[in-house]
């Protein structure tokens, strides 16, 4: 086990995985010099060289592009875009090709390729490098989903996506590059797709996050036990394609209440498919709806105040949670930290419907 | 410099040109009788391109189209058959009923497909070369797109990176002189096509598309020096589409008149006659390569009426290649054909099991071998 930065864990899973497979190579735009725009691939152009570690034009359409064909053609590229809104530049390749022609072609050709790419505000990045699209990709059979939380986990996912079959969309976040954790050394030791993490048990209420949310929740959930005597269980998906369902079901069935944590948009967002999901596979479980928390359905503001009541902290999560329990805030000793802290502007639903 | 093809060759050539045909004009006729769906774009006009060009390629060479993809299918030898069958959207398709006309493959014969989306397939043809390189093959792509193409951004961003890596992949732009139904003067300020990938660092080159032999050499000498060179190469086929854009398309922006004026030059009576003149086939053979033609085409028809369609509780495959270390959900059913067979609402039901689908897991199970 060692302690590695969740950039680090990444380049560990890289570095791993092209000393493995002779297939696997490396296509992004300034990840070679320049080591990368959050140094996730510093050092791997210098120990495996320019065929493999490519730096590339800024076209991200076209890269990706580039990887679909190599991948039919039995390499395992890649590819880095340098944030998740410069995917939406590449979303015809993605969508109509990397997700579609296994189907398409009735099975005849695979796309083994992995496109990765950090999302998430909090760095005043402004409206066009800052959003959280899980959502977007979730949506497109064909393609999987990963966004890990933490360091051991963005390895072992990593590694994961690599070595599978199918088109991987994975998601990075920002705000998690610098995070320590636990890693483990194994490198065998994958974290296969499809396998919920359950951070924290509890039974009281299931509160699922998403991404870096999945750390904000188990933040909440600290506090719910300590402020509130809420004994809340934190769950995070780790995959949003293939779904553990099982898992987030099983704890549903036993706690009865649901909040979902996302940094994405509310409509159409992650939260409100789990929530569909739960909602038609156990609503004779459900004590009351499930509950979203999301990100304000705003485009991203550049300003610090205004960013920072534009996703979901901890105190809107600790809100939902006595909400769903009708628990008044206001009657817990410590509540008014959650209910009056001011980052109240995120969307819930069924409570404050943010900045409206 | 390609040598003149032996006289076997240039029958082979004119025997499929008259099939690309043949083939096209029943295509449309089972169009106009609804036993095609969707969009059907036809290639009539455009067979001395697609066959003098394809004929420069070795088996082992990749070769990958548009929309308007059923003669590259056939020219790289997938059976009329399954040609017509996915047309007709049945389960011997050669894309098994899901691509439709659009979306042909064959990668048993390196067709790596026709594709949708105007400008999408450049891409592809820069992964597919970047591959050939990787693997250390001497392979190269020959990348088939139109005039309105060479308007998408990945036109300027493929030839950019193609030039940058050294990849070898020749493009090719038919120029049919429309994109759509916008004339090349009206949809591009370059209108010698052969040079607008200078800039960008690929040169041109260029051939008459209504003429076989010559698309042939030019071709020949393109691949020829992107496969001793390791660079791409522009070349502009010079051609017309003698019938609308698709099969809906009253052709309002052309002339009757323009359309007869290059009907004059068709490719395909044109190099019969030169082979007659030549002495290579006489009138007799030539007929007989058009009933061969046309038999094979209604042998194709028979064949796609038989096939069944694809069945429903084959919806679901081939989405995913599942595997086996994961257990979560890969797909939402709301649509699941036994249910509403049986005149259930939709429902969703999560497949944790992924037993259900064998063959998927066979698939799975290769994990790790190459594609295709």
């Amino acid at each position: 086990m060692a302690q590695l930065r969740y950039r680090e864990a990444l380049n560990a899973a890289l570095r791993e995985e092209l000393r493995r497979d002779e297939r696997v190579m490396l296509m992004g735009e300034d990840i070679g010099v320049f080591g990368g725009a959050f140094k996730v691939t510093e050092g791997l152009l210098e120990e495996f060289g320019e065929k493999r570690v490519r730096d590339t034009p800024i076209s991200e359409n076209t890269i990706v592009g580039v990887g679909v064909g190599a991948a039919m053609a039995g390499l395992r590229p890649v590819v880095e875009l340098m944030t998740i809104n410069f995917a939406l530049l590449a979303f015809d390749q993605i969508v109509n090709h990397a997700a579609h022609i296994h189907y398409m072609f009735a099975g005849q050709a695979r796309v083994p390729l992995v496109v990765r790419m950090p999302q998430g505000a909090g760095h005043q990045l402004g409206p066009t490098h800052s959003h959280c699209f899980e959502a977007l990709f979730l949506h497109v059979p064909g393609l999987l989903v990963a966004a890990p939380a933490t360091a051991a986990d963005a390895k072992g996912l990593l590694k994961t996506a690599i070595r599978d079959e199918n088109p991987v969309i994975f998601i990075e976040h920002e705000s998690l590059y610098g995070v320590r954790g636990d890693v483990p050394d194994d490198e065998e030791r994958l974290v296969h797709f499809g396998r919920a993490r359950v951070a924290r048990e509890g039974s009281d209420v299931t509160v699922i996050g998403v991404s870096r949310m999945a750390l904000t929740a188990e933040r909440a959930a600290a506090t719910l036990a300590d402020e509130h005597g809420v004994s809340a269980e934190v769950i995070d998906p780790r995959t949003l394609r293939p779904l553990d369902l099982d898992t987030i079901l099983a704890s549903v069935r036993k706690t009865n209440r649901c909040v979902i944590v996302e940094e994405g948009w509310p409509h159409g967002g992650v939260a409100a498919n789990l929530a569909a999901l739960i909602s038609e596979q156990a609503f004779d479980d459900l004590d009351a709806p499930v509950r979203r928390v999301s990100g304000a359905d705003v485009p991203m503001p550049y300003s610090k105040p205004l960013e920072d009541i534009a996703y979901p902290h901890e105190p809107q999560i600790v809100s939902a949670v006595l909400d769903t329990l009708g628990v008044d805030p206001g009657a817990v000793a410590g509540a008014g930290a959650g209910a009056e802290a001011g980052a109240g502007r995120a969307a819930t639903s069924g409570g404050d419907e943010g900045a409206g | 410099m390609a040598e003149e093809p032996e006289p076997a060759v240039s029958r082979e050539w004119l025997q499929t040109m008259t099939l690309i045909r043949r083939f096209e004009e029943r295509a449309g006729e089972m169009y106009a009788r609804a036993k095609v769906g969707g969009f059907l774009h036809l290639s009539i006009g455009e067979e001395a391109t697609i066959v003098g060009s394809a004929r420069a390629l070795r088996d082992s060479d990749y070769l990958i189209s548009t929309y308007r993809s059923h003669g590259h299918a056939l020219v790289r030898g997938t059976p009329p058959e399954n040609v017509m069958a996915e047309l007709f959207g049945r389960v011997d398709g050669c894309s098994g009923g899901r691509g439709g006309s659009m979306h042909m493959f064959d990668i048993s014969r390196r067709f790596m497909g026709g594709y949708g989306i105007v400008g999408g397939n450049l891409p592809i043809a820069a992964g597919l070369a970047l591959a050939c390189d990787y693997q250390g093959t001497d392979d190269v792509t020959l990348c088939v797109f139109g005039d309105g193409a060479s308007n998408q951004g990945t036109f300027g961003e493929t030839l950019n990176l193609a030039a940058l890596w050294k990849l070898p992949v020749v493009f090719m732009v038919t120029n049919n002189q429309f994109g759509m139904g916008t004339a090349l003067s009206r949809h591009s300020a370059v209108t010698d096509l052969q040079r607008k990938g200078e800039s960008l660092g690929v040169p041109g080159m260029r051939c008459d598309g209504m003429d076989v032999l010559d698309t042939y050499r030019v071709v020949c000498e393109a691949i020829a020096r992107v496969r001793e060179q390791r660079c791409p190469l522009l070349v502009e086929a010079v051609t017309y589409r003698f019938r609308g854009h698709s099969m809906a398309d009253p052709e309002q922006y052309r002339s009757k008149e323009e359309v007869a004026q290059w009907r004059q030059r068709d490719p395909i009576p044109a190099f019969g006659d030169r082979l007659v003149a030549e002495g290579v086939v006489d009138a007799d053979a030539r007929g007989q390569i058009d009933a061969e033609a046309i038999a094979r085409v209604d042998a194709a028809v028979q064949f796609a009426e038989a096939s069944p369609f694809p069945p429903a509780e084959s919806l679901y495959d081939d989405v995913y290649l599942l595997d086996p270390g994961s257990t979560g959900s890969y797909s939402v059913r709301t649509t699941d054909p036994q249910a509403n067979a049986r005149g259930e609402s939709p429902r969703s039901l999560h497949d944790g099991d992924n037993s259900e689908i064998p063959q998927q897991m066979s698939e799975a199970l290769a994990h790790g071998e190459d594609s295709g």
